[in-house]
C-alpha cells in the first residue's frame, strides 16, 4: 500500500482535502484488516488517538498550527514510556508495568500535535534483529508474512510499510532502525549519538542506544527528526546537488559478504549516483575486523546489570533465546569491557578519517533481503553466517562510533524484496547528512 | 584472567546454575574475547618501546 507521506498529509490537511480524523480512521482500518496477520502492534490506542486527531482538527480550524507533524498518526516502538500505558519491551518481565510519564521523545511528538496510534512489536528488549523473540509473537513482513520485517524495530517498520501509520518512532542500538527500514523498504534514520534524548526509553546499551524515526521519505525523516530534537524553528530541507557530492565506499569488510541481489542493487545505485555526477572513491576502516567483538562486549557489559535482578527472580519470563544471551552477557569481564571502549575510540577515529574529504560514506544497509522467519543461518560466499551476525554486520559500527547514518530504499530483488542503501555522515552533522540523503533519494527514485 | 581460565570458570558456573545450554554461547564469546584481546586496544603495562625509536626517559 502506498502510504501518505507527512509532506502530503501536511499539504492536504491545510487545504482541507483531508482531516486528521479521516486519515486516522484509514490507518485504524488497515490495522483492523492487516494486523491480525502482521502482528505489528502490541497495543492499539484507538480511543486516545481518536481524541488526539479530533483535537488536531479543531486546533487547525481555530488557527493553531503545530507544524509538519500536526495530526499525523505515528506508531511508537514499545520501548518508549507513554503515560498511563504499559511499556512492555515485548517481554513478560515487564508485566504489570504502567508508565507514570512520557518519554522525552513522546513529549516532543505530543507538543508537535502528532497522533499516537499505538505501540509496536519488537525483538524482546530490543536484543535481536529478527523480531522472532517477542512475548507477543513475531511481527511479520508486509510483503510476505512468512518473512521477518527485521528488527528490533520490526513492528514499527511493518506498521509504516503496511500503511497502518504515516511514520514510526524506533530505537537503534546496533542497527534496529536501519535494518528493518531496509528490509521493509522505508527510510530509517539513526541520528548522531546523544542528539535525541533516550530518557524514558527502556535501555539495551546506554553507550550505543539511539532514538530515531522510520518514515516514507527523507523529507519526512527531516520533519520527524527536528521534532524529536525539540526544534521550534522550522528550517527547510535542502537536497544536495549530487554532482557536487563526494562519497567514500568502505568496500573491504563491508562489501565482502553480500547476497548477490543486494550487491546488484548497491552497485546499480553507485552507478546511478556516478552517472549523476557524484565523485565516488573507495575508503578503508583498517580495524573493521574488530567491529563485532567490540560491539558484543559493550552491549553485553551494558545490558547485564540492567537485567541481573530480573534474571535472578523471574528468568522464566524471558523468551529462551534472549534469556540465554543475557545470561552470557553477565560473564563479560570488566577488563574486556574496557578494552572494547578503547577499541571504540580507535574505530571512531578511523570512521572520522574515512569521512575526511567526503560528504558521506556509502554502503549497503543489510547484506541480505528479508529472510524467512525461523532462519538460523544464511549461505554467503560459501560460508554459513548466523542471521544475527549478518544482519548487524554493516550497521553496528556506527552505533559504536556515534556517527549519524540513514538507510534509503535502493531497489528490489527479483522476488520484490527491498534493499537498503546506507549513508553515514559526520558526527554532529545529521542535518547535513539529511541534505545529502535527499539529493541521493532524488537520483535513486527516478 | 586468561581466556582459558575464564572459560573453565564460566562453564562450571553455568553448569552449577543449571544452564548447560550456555556452553556453546560461552565458547563463542571466548573466541570473540580472544579476538578483542589480540587487538591490543589501550596498550599494556609491559609494552616496550620500539627499539628503533628514540627513548630518553
Amino acid at each position: 500500500m502506498k502510504t501518505l507521506t507527512i509532506d502530503e498529509f501536511a499539504r492536504q490537511i491545510r487545504t482541507k482535502q483531508i482531516t486528521a480524523v479521516d486519515v486516522l480512521e484509514q490507518c485504524l482500518e488497515r490495522i483492523r484488516t492487516e494486523d491480525p496477520q502482521l502482528n505489528a502492534f502490541i497495543l492499539v490506542m484507538a480511543d486516545e488517538a481518536r481524541r488526539e486527531a479530533q483535537r488536531a482538527d479543531e486546533e487547525l480550524a481555530a488557527g493553531l498550527d503545530r507544524g509538519p507533524l500536526h495530526g499525523v498518526p505515528i506508531s511508537v516502538k514499545d520501548l518508549f514510556d507513554i503515560t498511563d500505558t504499559p511499556t512492555t519491551a515485548a517481554s513478560h518481565v515487564r508485566d504489570g508495568h504502567v508508565a507514570g510519564s512520557d518519554a522525552i521523545a513522546i513529549s516532543r511528538l505530543r507538543r508537535a500535535g502528532a497522533v499516537l496510534i499505538g505501540k509496536t512489536n519488537l525483538h524482546e528488549f530490543a536484543f535481536g534483529t529478527t523480531n522472532e523473540d517477542s512475548a507477543y509473537g513475531p511481527a511479520r513482513h508486509p510483503l510476505d508474512p512468512t518473512r521477518s520485517p527485521g528488527g528490533s524495530s520490526g513492528g514499527s517498520a511493518a506498521s509504516l510499510a503496511a500503511g497502518m501509520a504515516l511514520a514510526t518512532l524506533g530505537t537503534d542500538t546496533g542497527g534496529s532502525i536501519r535494518i528493518p527500514a531496509a528490509i521493509c523498504g522505508t527510510v530509517g534514520l539513526k541520528p548522531t549519538y546523544g542528539e535525541i534524548s533516550a530518557e524514558g526509553v527502556v535501555p539495551l546499551s546506554r553507550t550505543l542506544d539511539h532514538v530515531g524515526p522510520l518514515t516514507s521519505t527523507v523529507s519526512d525523516a527531516w520533519h520527524f527528526f527536528h521534532t524529536l530534537r525539540g526544534d521550534t524553528v522550522l528550517r527547510p530541507l535542502a537536497p544536495s546537488a549530487v554532482r557536487q557530492l563526494r562519497f567514500g565506499i568502505p568496500r573491504k569488510y563491508f562489501c565482502d559478504l553480500l547476497d548477490p541481489e543486494v550487491r546488484r542493487s548497491f552497485e546499480s545505485s553507485v552507478d546511478a549516483l556516478r552517472s549523476a555526477g557524484a565523485t565516488i572513491h573507495d575508503v578503508e576502516i583498517p580495524n573493521a575486523r574488530f567491529i563485532t567483538t567490540i560491539y558484543v562486549h559493550i552491549v553485553f557489559g551494558d545490558a547485564a546489570p540492567y537485567h541481573a535482578a530480573a534474571l535472578e527472580t523471574m528468568p522464566e519470563r524471558y523468551t529462551p533465546a534472549v534469556r540465554m544471551r543475557l545470561e552470557m552477557a553477565r560473564y563479560v569481564l570488566a577488563e574486556d569491557y574496557t578494552r572494547a571502549l578503547e577499541g571504540r575510540e580507535v574505530l571512531r577515529r578511523e570512521v572520522d578519517a574515512a569521512l575526511s574529504g567526503y560528504d558521506a560514506l556509502m554502503l549497503p544497509t543489510v547484506p541480505i533481503p528479508a529472510f524467512k522467519i525461523g532462519t538460523a543461518t544464511v549461505d554467503l560466499n560459501g560460508s554459513k553466517e548466523p542471521i544475527r551476525n549478518i544482519t548487524l554486520r554493516l550497521t553496528q559500527l556506527f552505533n559504536i562510533t556515534g556517527h549519524p547514518a540513514i538507510s534509503l530504499p535502493c531497489g528490489k530483488t527479483s522476488h520484490g524484496l527491498p534493499c537498503g542503501l546506507q549513508l553515514v555522515g559526520t558526527r554532529g552533522q545529521t542535518d547535513q547528512l539529511l541534505h545529502v540523503a535527499a539529493g541521493v533519494e532524488r537520483v535513486l527514485s527516478v | 584472567m586468561t581466556i582459558e581460565d575464564w572459560l573453565k570458570a564460566t562453564l562450571a558456573d553455568a553448569e552449577h546454575r543449571g544452564l548447560p545450554e550456555l556452553k556453546p554461547l560461552l565458547e563463542g564469546l571466548a573466541q570473540a574475547t580472544t579476538l578483542l584481546r589480540s587487538a591490543g586496544f589501550g596498550g599494556s603495562a609491559n609494552d616496550l618501546p620500539d627499539p628503533g625509536e628514540d627513548f630518553d626517559h
